[in-house]
């Protein structure tokens, strides 16, 4: 069951998975983006093939608590985008249960009268449990769709925990989505989330205590040390009856210009290939290193010397390394 | 004193029952102590607390003759295929002795779509009949005096669009308005939170329901203008305190609806109705029948200050419970259903439909249905059960379970209060989240072996398919959609345009009775499809936000 | 090392609102490890087909109770062939009389749950049908 599935034609003949998505086929999309999630074999040829067409998209990151109407107000912008003649994909992220490692992607459901737009292209995925690999692989993700001919590709995740905010770190503008009246969300979101705001949200903006949670976020950006010149816009909406999501969708428009016309985005983006780089490197070696040392005999030997101290784990250290990469 | 002498009893037993206990099987639910006893009733107050038959607050019943008067109303829900097909079922019910009518609808029709809309694809006339336009409305109802029988509709979203049409029918068989008795469930908010059957947002849903309450309380006084339904609630997976409890809460958002209208309390109270769910456990049900007056009555006098006693009444149909028919074993349903209709009729109920044994395959068969019929005329005529009224008054674990859920479903009503009401608990979907809960809890108990639904889970035997099961061909939903079109080729276009218009242009202004715009509007045969479409276009459509 | 998970759409077809059962089994399929999407009510074939499509599942799991399966499911499957996706497990559930069955599973609804059915039965038969 865990095997690439082939795509095929009317007649049954097997097709060629890559040509089929670099000629626009919808399926092969879906295909690829489970090729890179499972990590199968064609994973690699897959986004060689794509990369040449990658880099034309702008990437919009979406996050913020649970409740704040990430994916309506999602929903709401993607479909402002798509008056202007847009093309949109989606990579909507919810959290894999820890206890069975199952998940139900929910964030569909809000959208669905954007399922049969040909504009759209909406993927949910679960973070598994993959530690800090699920940033890769939305990263990767987000290459497919942008190489698909998507103008603009939306992340949209709860901003909860580390690998959340690496998952966002994927983006050229994070909008932040706060609500009124969940009181203490702004102390529970603010390691992390704030900082990388570049336009923050407060939808449900009828409820009590919006202008307190205006302040509030007034105020931490006022404690931002940073010298920056794009002071982050705090926007009023809500998502339910597409109030202020104009006012918003201007705001990120805005964003991205500065990106464009400081230099920021190339130096951005420059910053994500050098990180993407070095993490696709460490992760090939931890890769390695966990099939060719964890899982060997010789490492549970030396892990039984060290702990019965006849030998040290620097010295083992030392001389795994000596073995496994100077190859 | 003799309260000491019963403890000391008490623990006696209690030490018995524990040496004992390793011969007490694990089940289910059981309740938590093995016997009731006056222990589990201090500080009962028979007066406050009971009080007798027709008095507040209603414990015991809302009449002082319940069912030595007159018997509940035998009213067998149907309808299926076409106004034809259900017109002779209709008549079919009377003859043996059923005392209201209860109209089923198709899924079209409860959403507001026309038969030969695209999404009625596959849907016409299959969980009732197909009403497109008055032309239906009066084959439905041909050859039965709307001023004699009382009739039931389960319609929500576009209710104000089939009473219309109920109204315009009796109009032109000589019945006036005022005469006319019946039911429209009319109950939007256990849509959105358990039966899924709604059209447009929450807003306007509450302007068409207390439009509803405000014509009728001149023009068609008899008629109770909604079911508040914690039936759907309870088949969607709750429990017996969550039923009442969501339910009432949506009775209180109905309530505070008009009251910011402008109507009186004790204008429009006496015409709410509700509608439970009768359910497996006959002496918990009871106890929640009890529990669920009670608490009406209290919210009504001292939240509401109601003044009448009509007011404050919990009068109530009851269905029994369609989720708890097995397809497995189907005649034992027959079994099923006489408990559950006992339980009702302790219970106190003022309406009752039976579920027939095949309904977990299909829509009955007439033999079926009278199978049901005649369990609710066994109950009432042979078995005593309705021989005095509320039997099982005063039994210690009937009215501590009775307590015990009061108790319950007032906490829950208490912490939707806090939320903001019944609306937003329900847009925050934590009324859907609850229901869930105890749905999959439920759901594990079975699969676990812990609760036993004999059939299923134990008892099982190999089984041929059952034959002769009700099937709607699909040729039904071919010639409805001919037959509506013809209804529009004949019809007079240019009154149906002004109607549409004139119903348009008062959808927009908050303050016009939508009401008389329906009620004109369907008389020139405009169909229930092109009416609920130009109200979708003024008030958009509800999009759920459903959370697992 | 890659963490994969069998994904399933969840889906109700039609316009019952009868989810209680849908509901259940998604968590079910949640509980046993699988990634769900569920779609919520009143879902054409079309939508249903396009989400199954995006989303790339291994199964589509539809649940009726209105009596419009003979109708809608075999229009499902229908699509999802012309999609390409011919080799997506379809499983369907509700109110469905016997007599239907086979000729749903001729028109290629591999299994036909009824009521009564564990979840552990239809989470069974997903594992040991899935592609």
């Amino acid at each position: 069951m865990f095997e690439p599935r082939r795509i095929y034609n009317w007649d049954g003949d097997n097709m060629d998975l890559i040509k089929e998505l670099l000629e626009g086929s919808r399926l092969a999309l879906a295909r690829s983006i489970t090729a890179v999630e499972n990590e199968y074999d064609n994973a690699i040829d897959i986004m060689k093939a794509i990369y040449p067409r990658t880099g034309k998209a702008r990437i919009l990151g979406i996050t913020g608590a649970p409740g704040a109407g990430k994916s309506t107000l999602t929903d709401k912008v993607v479909k402002h985008y798509l008056e202007q003649g847009k093309r949109i994909g989606i990579v909507a992220v919810d959290p894999t249960s820890p206890f069975s490692g199952g998940a139900i992607l929910g964030d569909r459901i809000r959208m669905n009268d954007l399922t049969l737009n040909e504009n759209v292209f909406i993927r949910s995925m679960g973070t598994r449990g993959s530690l800090g690999g699920l940033s890769k692989k939305t990263a990767d993700v987000v290459k497919l769709m942008d190489a698909f001919g998507m103008d603009l590709v939306i992340i949209e995740t709860v901003g909860v925990g580390q690998s959340e905010v690496d998952i966002v770190k994927n983006a050229d503008t994070t909008l932040v989505v706060l609500v009124p009246g969940l009181g203490d969300d702004i102390q529970a979101i603010k390691a992390g989330i704030l900082e990388i705001g570049d336009v923050f949200a407060i939808n449900k903006a009828d409820r009590d205590g919006c202008d307190k949670l205006n302040v509030e976020i007034e105020m931490m950006l006022d404690l931002d040390s940073r010298e920056l010149d794009w002071r982050p816009p705090i926007k009023r909406t809500i998502a339910s009856k597409d109030e202020g999501v104009d006012e918003l969708v201007e705001a990120l428009d805005e964003h991205f210009e500065y990106l464009e016309d400081s230099g920021e985005l190339a130096t951005r983006r420059a910053e994500r290939t050098h990180d993407e780089l070095v993490a696709m490197i460490n992760e090939q070696i931890m890769r390695y290193v966990h099939e060719h040392v964890v899982e060997s005999d010789a490492f549970k030997q030396d892990v039984a010397a060290v702990n019965n101290r006849t030998n040290d784990p620097y010295s083992v250290v030392n001389s795994v390394l000596e073995k496994s990469l100077k190859r | 004193m003799a309260n000491d002498n019963l403890k000391a009893k008490l623990a006696e037993y209690e030490a018995a029952y524990a040496k004992n206990c390793e011969k007490v099987p694990a089940r289910q639910n059981l309740p938590e102590q093995p016997v009731y006893t006056p222990l589990d009733l201090e500080g009962f107050d028979y007066e406050r607390d009971l009080g007798f038959p027709g008095f507040y607050p209603y414990t015991r019943g809302v009449q002082p003759t319940m069912y030595r008067g007159r018997f509940w109303t035998m009213r067998m829900y149907a309808g299926f295929a076409t106004a034809e097909e259900s017109n002779k079922r209709y008549r079919y019910l009377i003859e043996s002795g059923a005392t209201g009518l209860s109209c089923a609808f198709d899924l079209p029709t409860q959403i507001g779509y026309d038969s030969d809309d695209a999404m009625a694809e596959g849907e016409v006339g299959k969980v009732g009949v197909a009403i497109d336009s008055l032309k239906d409305m009066e084959i439905l109802f041909q050859g039965i005096d709307l001023g004699k029988v009382s009739t039931s509709m389960t319609i929500n979203a576009p209710a104000s669009v089939l009473l219309a049409m109920y109204i315009a029918v009796a109009e032109k068989q000589g019945v006036p308005s005022t005469e006319l008795r019946g039911t429209i469930q009319n109950d939007i908010l256990k849509e959105y939170a358990a039966r899924g059957t709604y059209i447009f947002p929450p807003k306007p849903s509450m302007r068409l329901i207390t439009n509803i309450f405000e014509y009728c309380s001149q023009y068609v006084p008899k008629w109770n203008t909604i079911s508040i339904s914690g039936y759907h609630i309870r088949e969607a997976g709750s429990t017996a305190a969550q039923e009442i409890a969501f339910t009432i809460a949506d009775g209180i958002a109905y309530i505070e609806a008009a009251l910011k209208a402008g109507l009186e309390v004790d204008d429009f109270a006496g015409r709410l109705s509700f509608f439970w769910n009768a359910h497996n456990n006959v002496l918990e049900e009871v106890a929640k029948f009890r529990a669920s007056r009670r608490l009406w009555a209290h919210i009504l006098k001292e939240r509401f200050g109601a003044k009448k006693p009509k007011s404050m009444m919990l009068r109530v149909h009851t269905q029994t419970a369609g989720s708890m028919l097995t397809a497995q074993q189907v005649d034992n349903n027959i079994v099923r259903v006489a408990l559950q209709t006992a339980a009702a009729v302790m219970g106190g109920t003022q309406s009752l439909h039976t579920n027939s044994r095949d309904e977990a395959l299909a829509l009955p068969t007439e033999a079926s249905v009278q199978i049901a019929l005649r369990t609710q005329q066994i109950v009432a005529y042979e078995s005593g059960l309705a021989d005095v009224v509320d039997p099982l008054g005063g039994s210690y674990y009937v009215e501590a379970m009775t307590n015990a859920i009061y108790e319950e479903a007032k906490a829950y009503i208490q912490k939707i209060d806090e939320m903001g009401g019944a609306v937003e608990a329900i847009e925050k979907g934590y009324i859907q989240k609850e229901i869930q809960e105890s749905a999959y809890k439920w759901q594990m108990e079975v699969e676990s072996g812990l609760r036993t639904i004999v059939g299923v889970n134990k008892f099982q035997v190999e089984e041929k398919p059952v034959e002769g099961l009700l099937r709607i061909d699909a040729s039904v939903g071919i010639n409805q959609s001919k037959k509506t079109q013809q209804v529009r080729a004949d019809r007079d276009q240019t009154a149906v345009d002004a109607a549409l218009a004139a119903l348009k242009a008062g959808a927009e202004d908050e303050s016009v009775n939508l009401m008389p715009l329906i009620l004109a509007a369907v008389k020139t045969y405009a169909t229930l499809g092109e009416i609920c479409n130009v109200l979708r276009g003024v008030f958009g459509e509800y999009q759920a936000h459903s959370t697992l | 090392m890659a963490e994969k998970r069998i994904r399933v759409i969840v889906a109700k077809p039609g316009l019952d609102g009868h989810d209680r059962g849908a509901k259940v089994v998604a968590r079910a399929l949640r509980d046993a490890g699988f990634e769900v999407i569920y779609t919520g009510l009143r879902q054409t074939p079309e939508q249903i087909v396009e989400a199954a499509l995006s989303e790339d599942v291994n199964v589509v799991a539809l649940s009726l109770l209105s009596g419009a399966h003979n109708t809608l499911f075999p229009k499902i499957v229908e699509m999802l062939k012309e999609k390409g996706m011919g080799d997506v497990l379809v499983v369907g559930g509700g109110v469905i009389p016997d007599a239907d069955i086979p000729g749903l599973k001729a028109a290629g609804v591999s299994a036909v749950f009824t009521p009564g059915t564990p979840t552990a039965d239809v989470i069974e038969f997903i594992k040991a049908n899935v592609k």
